[in-house]
């Protein structure tokens, strides 16, 4: 039984009681609580089912490093799966659900994995892959897939909000611990600007609970006097509820603070992700206790023995009457001399040193505890809870001395400093023996644009274990980076720490150390994912011997607790097993985060509009009110069409393409780039930029032009304007703008940067309507104010002027092979020249039309399109576009690349029009068969689709692909499986399928 | 998330203020160049654990192309200076000379 102490609660307010619901069930808790410390005070050891065999799980520990743990909480748009309830604070209301278990927490079907764990072994996955697939598909994936995923994701959209916010400090401080707050006092006190980042509520870490003494005063009293000094220094800032959540390049530090998650529904974000920048960091992270590898440490009611004294002292909690507690160090001892003194027994300390500990042994002798030394547990009796133990010498290989009846043990394998933050971004470790711990190298940290250290570890994250040795390490820590960034620190000397004296620690990674398979088949490394020691002995006899590798085979630390419990005992087995010293086995990479973060909080405000800001034309409302079906192209948003009631879209894309084509139609081109060249040397670098020749454009004409990378394929397209001597004007792609304004920029800076030419992308400046049809000419006469005739404004020029006293420049391109007017004016009078065109239009029936009649109309008139003629690896050649290319020129950019021998080769496929024999619509993307196969066993192919449409102009199915030897098969039919099977037929034509001669625009 | 100074206009950018362009000094091969050239100019790529000379851009900042030299192991920044040269400039040569003796950087030393 866990219960709740009567006396004890050193951060509880038992005045406020606080209700609460576990798997539906009314419990109770105090202000103070976390939701682990209430639920053990209602004597719910039992809170979840291991991930691969359904285990039984119960509370481990007090912390962050909490493996088991992990509940659901809140409902709807609150709900958020593996949520840690030993750091998730009480609150009124709060409502938990454990997760991996069905039917319920304490008859789980699932747990039949357990009895089936002989065939889940190290390797499950890589060996059941290889195995036959069929095993796969009717044996373990069933089997697998019922079981599998950690959690439920959330099905409603989140209802909280969150944010972003960015510091800059001289010092960081990572830990609100005696080490954090004395290194952040003389950083602070040498003048540096500190922030000092406490990751739970509370200040002092858990020297308070360990005991001793500094300066002659109690820990808790130390604490409150250095936290009140912190709080009245204008340089220093601190923040509680914000974890270090990662280190990264030159000082970068991500925070993560919980805003509101023990308070919910008060006003603001929830979570707050601080973006900070240090010029140094303190990782005062502290310490991380080590399970013990003993037959059924996974047994709820084993926990680790500093957890049990939190729960006795800050909490209020006994997780048991009996508790035996086992240990290789002497810090153990403090929880028995703990549960003692409260009231509570502690039938006996096993400590599988042969001599014991030092001082507080003595202590725990005089409280009349059992002390066996040299022993350890041969397994733990129970399988729901803890039953008792059977006891063994540590040096043995189980045989049974002795069982003891308890309902809760206390383990201890020794501490690992959280090197986390150390490591995240660099920082090395080295193995330190007499303390059995990894702990930062000082010489090998962290280094910053200086090329010098800029993170420091400080207390017992850097190895310091007694609190004298904390105390003094983060004071000279903090001193130290308020020189490194330019303060004079103090020349006061260190608190003085006070504690009994400790007997070294002997490593013990597996108990007993002979351990025979049953008893290393129960013993657990990894209580999430359910990695036992013989799992890691069986991946090394596989012949896994890098650390990562067997991480992976194993499954060894990669769950959501990231091996915090894990991996040191973990590859310490492994080093056994290999015989090889635990240094050169080496630890897995530490990856940030330090413990999982929202993705609320990543995404901070950016969500909704606010993710992607929208990118709007000047005729954007327009379109809104009259019912645009949007497509988005890039960041803007494009009418696809405009449906009138009742119509399908094909039926609004054929009436636009019709009407266009018989009478006027009208197109919002604003989105086109359009990037101004300009000086000296704009023909030069334009004829470098383009495969075609634009110095000798003459002003007043257009030419449409066609840019490739330096690797020869195909990268944009448009119309080239000649505006005067030394100005060019380049039309680019919707999606291009931003793009080739950035390559142009690219080639100019880096490459002909002695070349005097300007570039400006204006895209945005201008509003740009085409106006197309064969009554494009009446409505413009109809505006007034500009000759808009064949004969002064004849196709491929352009002019200035002011239709309908609007000043404009209209450009006569047209890429519907219709009568069009391309018309660019101030983005501040587009709607209104755009309402004028419509009024004056109404006669003609003026159709407004979207991007998809746009398309078809080009693939009537076989004009490419990027994006789907190209894909990256298509050069002009492929697509008959050698007449856009000049022969004059000795280079231009990817002329090299298309002189290489795979790019003129004759086999390349090439463009043609593709025609369905039954007139129905090609699948796009679909690929021509051939006779044969590839190398692969695949049917051979020998072309592909990469545009197809329904013509309303035509009356049928048209489609552009590309095709070996394509524009030399004119007329042969080619096969184009559909994926449901059946075969679509269809013909190779010119892909010019309406007017040829390009009568109608050329008029 | 590196830091850098654009040489331009003076700013200390930080990485999501830049764009990334990979290696620096590049010597463009166009039409007549031998494919082996070729070849190198286009795929071929310096990838050292150590002294390496980049190509940034100040996209959301100034707008400019510059160069830094860098250390890709301990992300010590040796200097930033103007894209508009074809080799780095003495004061970063020695600036690198002075940390790492005798470093090389393909023809650079
Ligand atoms: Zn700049």
């Amino acid at each position: 039984m866990s219960t709740r102490l009567a006396h004890t609660g050193r951060l509880l307010t038992k005045a406020r009681q606080i209700a609460f619901t576990f798997n539906g069930k009314h419990l109770t808790g105090f202000e103070g609580d976390t939701l682990a410390s209430a639920l053990l005070a209602n004597d719910q050891m039992l809170v979840g089912r291991s991930f691969k065999y359904h285990r039984p799980r119960g509370i481990i520990a007090s912390g962050a490093e909490e493996p088991n743990a992990l509940v659901g909480l809140g409902t709807g748009a609150s709900f958020e799966p593996n949520q840690r309830a030993t750091t998730t604070a009480l609150f009124d209301g709060l409502a938990a659900a454990s997760q991996n278990h069905w039917p319920s927490l304490d008859f789980d079907v699932g747990a039949i994995n357990n009895r089936l764990a002989r065939f889940f072994p190290a390797g499950f996955y890589y060996k059941t892959f290889m195995a036959p697939r069929a095993a796969w598909k009717h044996l373990f994936e069933p089997i697998v897939r019922h079981s599998a995923g950690l959690g439920k994701a959330p099905r409603d959209r989140d209802a909280d909000t969150y944010e972003h916010f960015y510091a800059f400090t001289d010092v960081l401080v990572i830990g609100g611990g005696v080490a954090g707050l004395q290194a952040a006092l003389a950083a602070g006190r040498a003048g540096a600007q500190v922030l000092l980042l406490e990751q739970t509520p509370h200040y002092g870490g858990r020297a308070p609970v360990d005991g001793g003494k500094i300066n002659d005063l109690p820990v808790d009293k130390f604490v409150e006097q250095i936290v009140a000094e912190l709080e009245t220094m204008p340089n220093v800032t601190l923040r509680l509820r914000c974890m270090g959540a990662g280190v990264y390049d030159h000082g970068y530090v991500l925070g993560y603070e919980q805003l509101s998650d023990h308070t919910p529904g008060i006003p603001g974000p929830r979570h707050r992700l601080w973006k900070i920048r240090a010029k140094q960091v303190i990782t005062a992270t502290g310490a991380i206790e080590r399970p013990l590898s003993f037959a059924g440490n996974d047994v709820p009611g084993v926990m680790l023995a500093a957890s049990v004294r939190d729960y006795a002292v800050n909490y209020g909690v006994s997780v048991g009457d009996r508790t035996v507690v086992v240990t290789n160090n002497d810090d153990a001892y403090r929880t028995a001399i703990t549960l003692k003194t409260l009231g509570l027994e502690v039938p006996v300390i096993l400590d599988a040193r042969t001599k014991g500990g030092g001082d507080l042994m003595v202590q725990a002798r005089a409280l009349g505890v059992r002390v066996e030394t040299g022993k350890g547990i041969a397994k733990v009796l129970g399988t729901k809870r803890v039953t008792g133990v059977a006891i063994c010498t540590q040096a043995g290989e189980g045989a049974v001395l002795e069982e003891i009846a308890c309902d809760a043990v206390a383990m201890s394998g020794g501490w690992s400093p959280v090197v986390h933050l150390w490591s995240h971004c660099g920082g090395k470790l080295i193995w330190d023996a007499a303390q059995a711990m990894f702990r930062p190298d000082v010489d090998k940290a962290p280094t910053g644009a200086s090329g010098e250290a800029f993170v420091l570890a400080a207390g017992t994250a850097n190895g310091a274990l007694s609190l004298g040795a904390v105390l003094s390490d983060a004071d000279a820590a903090g001193k130290a980076a308020a020189t490194a960034t330019g303060h004079k620190p103090k020349s006061d000397s260190a608190p003085q720490g006070e504690t009994p004296a400790e007997a070294l620690i002997e490593p013990v990674w597996m108990m007993p150390q002979g351990a025979g398979v049953k008893l290393r088949m129960k013993s657990w490394l990894d209580f999430q994912n359910d990695v036992k020691v013989s799992d890691v002995q069986l991946a090394a006899q596989e012949g896994y011997e890098s650390v990562e590798h067997t991480k992976r085979y194993t499954t060894l630390g990669m769950a959501t607790d990231q091996g915090k419990l894990s991996n040191i005992n973990g590859l310490a087995t492994l080093a056994r097993a290999l015989n090889a010293d635990i240094p050169a086995v080496g630890t897995t990479t530490f990856r940030p985060p330090y413990t999982p973060i929202s993705m609320g909080a990543i995404a901070g405000e950016a969500r909704g509009e606010i993710f992607q800001p929208l990118r709007r034309s000047p005729m954007h409302a327009w379109h809104e009110e009259n019912g645009a079906y949007w497509e988005p192209v890039g960041h803007w948003r494009r009418p696809y069409c405009y449906p009138r009631s009742g119509e399908t879209h094909a039926d609004a894309v054929a009436r636009e393409v019709n009407q266009t084509r018989a009478s006027l139609g009208l197109l919002d081109a604003s989105t086109l780039g359009k990037i101004i060249v300009k000086g000296p040397d704009a023909g030069r670098f334009l004829d470098m930029l383009y495969t075609n020749m634009m110095s000798t454009l003459a002003v007043g004409k257009c030419r449409y032009g066609l840019m490739c990378s330096e690797n020869g394929f195909l990268s944009d397209d448009g119309v080239v304007a000649r505006i005067d001597d030394d100005t060019w004007l380049c039309h680019t792609t919707t999606g291009g703008a931003d793009r080739i304004h950035a390559h142009m920029e690219e080639w100019l800076q880096t490459e002909w940067w002695d070349w005097q030419v300007y570039t400006a992308n204006v895209t945005e400046q201008y509003a740009q309507i085409a106006v197309v049809g064969p009554n494009g000419r009446k409505l413009l006469e109809k505006l007034g104010g500009m000759d808009v005739s064949r004969e002064t404004l004849p196709f491929m020029t352009w002019a200035d002027g002011a239709l309908a006293g609007i000043g404009c420049r209209i450009y006569r391109i047209s890429f519907s092979g219709e009568l069009s007017y391309e018309i660019a004016v101030p983005a501040s009078q587009g709607r209104a020249l755009w309402d004028k065109l419509l009024a004056a239009g109404q006669e003609f029936g003026i159709t407004p039309y979207g991007t998809e009649a746009l398309h078809v109309m080009r693939a009537e008139k076989g004009f490419i399109m990027i994006g789907d003629e190209t894909d990256g690896t298509v050069i002009p050649q492929d697509l008959g576009l050698n007449w856009a290319i000049s022969k004059k020129k000795s280079d231009y950019l990817g002329k090299r690349a298309q002189e290489r021998s795979h790019m003129a080769d004759p086999n390349r496929w090439k463009l043609v029009g593709l025609e369905t024999v039954d007139g129905s619509v090609l699948p796009d993307g679909a690929y021509a068969v051939a006779e044969g196969v590839n190398d692969n066993g695949q049917k051979a192919t020998q072309g592909r689709v990469t545009s197809t449409y329904h013509s309303p102009t035509l009356g049928k199915g048209i489609a552009m692909g590309l095709v070996l030897h394509g524009p030399d098969r004119m007329g042969e039919v080619l096969d184009f499986p559909r994926i449901d099977g059946s075969v679509a037929q269809a013909r190779i034509v010119d892909p010019v399928f309406f007017d040829k001669d390009g009568e109608k625009q050329n008029v | 998330m590196l830091t850098l100074q654009c040489p331009y206009c003076g700013v200390q950018a930080e990485e999501t203020e830049l764009h990334a362009g990979g290696e620096a000094h590049l010597k463009r091969f166009g039409p007549g160049a031998s494919d082996e050239d070729f070849e190198a100019y286009l795929f071929m790529r310096e990838n050292p654990k150590g002294v390496h000379f980049e190509r940034w851009r100040h996209v959301n900042g100034c707008g400019k192309w510059f160069h830094a030299a860098r250390c890709t192991m301990t992300l010590e920044v040796f200097g930033t200076y103007s894209a508009q040269t074809s080799e780095p400039p003495q004061s970063i040569r020695a600036a690198i000379s002075a940390k790492r003796p005798g470093w090389q950087w393909k023809d650079f030393a």
